[in-house]
């Protein structure tokens, strides 16, 4: 493959990143992320809805700009380097999305041979004998003629993740990779996940909210809340701690009822009978 | 008057604020062109070679699916179009006038802008749907990801589509138009078909023509970058792919209309 050549750093780790903040325009979602991942491990970032973990991921992939801090890759900070560059970087990497984001006007053949057709100088014979491999690894073999919207929920995934492994990555991304698929499916997909480990021996970065998951396909992880890193470790670690947030995630703690003054309009139209007084202030 | 003056500012400054608006609007709408530009000319000498397959699928979509309802369509217009000029020519006793005004307005005008219309309905809304709902569905982000360029991948292929199959549908177009107006020749005004035809070309200058698809020419640029840009705008949700096709169609049609003044008064001028 034309892959551009890079220096590869023998000890470092493969992904750093340093003071990391990532805005909306006004609004700071990430407050400053730290955290190494080394080379072949597989990372879990975990986080409730809200807590920033899928900006943190789109933008190590590329698709939002830091406000301020480092990315470094394989030796270079991706928040600094040209388009040009970073599609270099991106042809090392292969990421499969929530929703599969499969190409609905491309067989599932033609999806997972579209990295290979744009990026290499390969005949088409072997291009079809890698998209058939690919396919194989992912429990697909036969299916390459199928239309996406012939695929159910958990096959579709499984095409999406022949398709980010059709580059032979040297890091893959996951984005809530048991999203929408019943437990039975999406243990399926942690196996495969898990064999994708042991065959290739990838660095692999996944973010999700599913814990039975996370536990099991998880070198290290690290729990994000607010846009700020809450704890980083192994998962005896994870376990172990008694930091409330922690705690509340991995014990599924709802939130606490926040006493708060009611909004005077908001009374008027809530059912009198559930505050109890009518018209009067809800107290502490 | 303090209410009075306040009420000047907020107008005078949603104003300048539309104005900000119209002109950012053509600023991306050149910065998408140029880039497809890009991606068609430039980019293939520097070992990014074009989908040739793509743009003909595309021109297939484009071009030759909308002859039937575009003849249908410029066959009636050309009957419109004779029947109003014979309304008023027949009372100076100069019907035979009628296979020239047909012919000239079509070739000129009707024939590039009906065409664009149909077009938008067909492709402009097409491309802003399809983009859009792939823009909802991740898969742009996909595409960059995967070190693809959205620009080059959807966009270039539709623009090289749309700047050949415009011109030859607008020819057809024209044909179907004097045809349409040889129906009442024939029928009223004492042509033969063969004369009418005749008297048609005859009557047409090579500048008419060649007006004409300079005009198709840039209406096709304009309905794609259109449509293209507010593809790529989509906001979240199914809803909002609607919200982006609609735009895109009314967006288009207002702006052919604007790109097709400002070339008819520049051929105007010019004395094209």
């Amino acid at each position: 493959m034309d892959a551009e050549n890079m220096e590869s750093v023998d000890s470092g780790p493969m992904l750093s990143l340093r003071d990391l903040r990532v805005s909306y325009g006004d609004r700071e979602i990430l407050h400053g992320i730290n955290f190494d991942v080394m080379p072949g491990e597989t990372l879990v970032i975990l986080g409730g809805s809200g807590s920033g973990k899928s900006t943190l991921l789109r933008t190590l992939v590329g698709l939002e700009k830091p406000s301020s801090g480092e990315i470094w890759i394989k030796g270079k900070d991706i928040a600094k380097i040209s388009h040009d560059e970073m599609d270099e970087i991106r042809k090392r990497m292969g990421m499969s999305f929530q929703g599969s984001a499969l190409f609905g006007s491309m067989t599932v053949g033609e999806n997972v041979a579209l990295p290979l057709r744009e990026h290499t100088k390969l005949e088409d014979s072997t291009i079809e004998i890698m998209l058939r491999l690919k396919l194989e690894q992912v429990g697909l073999a036969g299916f390459e003629y199928y239309m996406p919207s012939q695929l159910s929920g958990g096959m579709m995934k499984r095409a999406a993740v022949a398709r980010a492994m059709a580059m032979d990555p040297e890091i893959l991304f996951f984005d809530e990779p048991s999203a929408g698929l019943d437990p039975i499916i999406a243990a399926g997909i942690d196996q495969l996940i898990l064999e994708m480990k042991k065959a290739f021996r990838m660095t692999i970065i996944v973010v999700t909210h599913e814990l039975a998951s996370a536990f099991l396909i998880a070198d290290r992880m690290v729990l994000i809340d607010k846009g700020n890193v809450v704890l980083i470790g192994t998962k005896e670690e994870m376990r172990a701690s008694k930091q409330p947030r922690v705690r509340q995630f991995l014990d599924r703690i709802a939130e606490p009822e926040v006493a708060r003054e009611l909004d005077y309009l908001q009374m008027l139209t809530e059912d009198r009978r559930s505050l109890g007084v009518p018209g009067g202030k809800r107290g502490t | 008057m303090p209410l009075l003056l306040g009420s000047r500012m907020e107008l005078g400054s949603q104003i300048g604020g539309g104005v900000l608006n119209g002109l950012a609007y053509l600023g991306s709408l050149t910065s998408l062109a140029g880039r497809a530009a890009y991606f068609a000319f430039v980019a293939p000498f520097r070992g990014k070679p074009l989908r040739v397959q793509r743009v003909v699928s595309q021109a297939l979509e484009v071009g030759v699916r909308a002859l039937p309802i575009l003849s249908l369509i410029t066959f009636f217009i050309g009957l419109i179009l004779a029947l109003q000029a014979a309304y008023e020519l027949r009372k100076f006793g100069a019907m035979d006038l009628v296979a020239t005004a047909v012919a000239v307005s079509m070739t000129r005008e009707l024939g590039p802008l009906i065409t664009a219309i149909v077009v938008i309905g067909r492709s402009g809304s097409a491309f802003a749907a399809e983009i859009g709902t792939m823009k909802v569905t991740e898969e742009i982000d996909a595409l960059e990801t995967m070190a693809i360029s959205p620009i080059q991948f959807l966009v270039t292929p539709k623009f090289l589509a749309m700047i050949v199959m415009l011109p030859c549908l607008t020819i057809w177009a024209n044909s179907m138009g004097i045809l349409g107006g040889a129906s009442f020749g024939v029928a009223q005004a004492d042509f033969t078909w063969a004369r009418y035809i005749r008297t048609s070309v005859e009557s047409l200058f090579l500048r008419d023509l060649v007006t004409g698809l300079i005009k198709s020419v840039m209406f096709g640029i304009t309905i794609t970058a259109v449509g293209c840009l507010e593809g790529l705008n989509t906001g979240a949700g199914a809803e909002q792919v609607g919200k982006s096709t609609t735009r895109a169609v009314v967006m288009s049609i207002f702006m052919v209309v604007v790109v097709d003044l400002i070339f008819t008064v520049l051929f105007f001028v010019v004395g094209g």
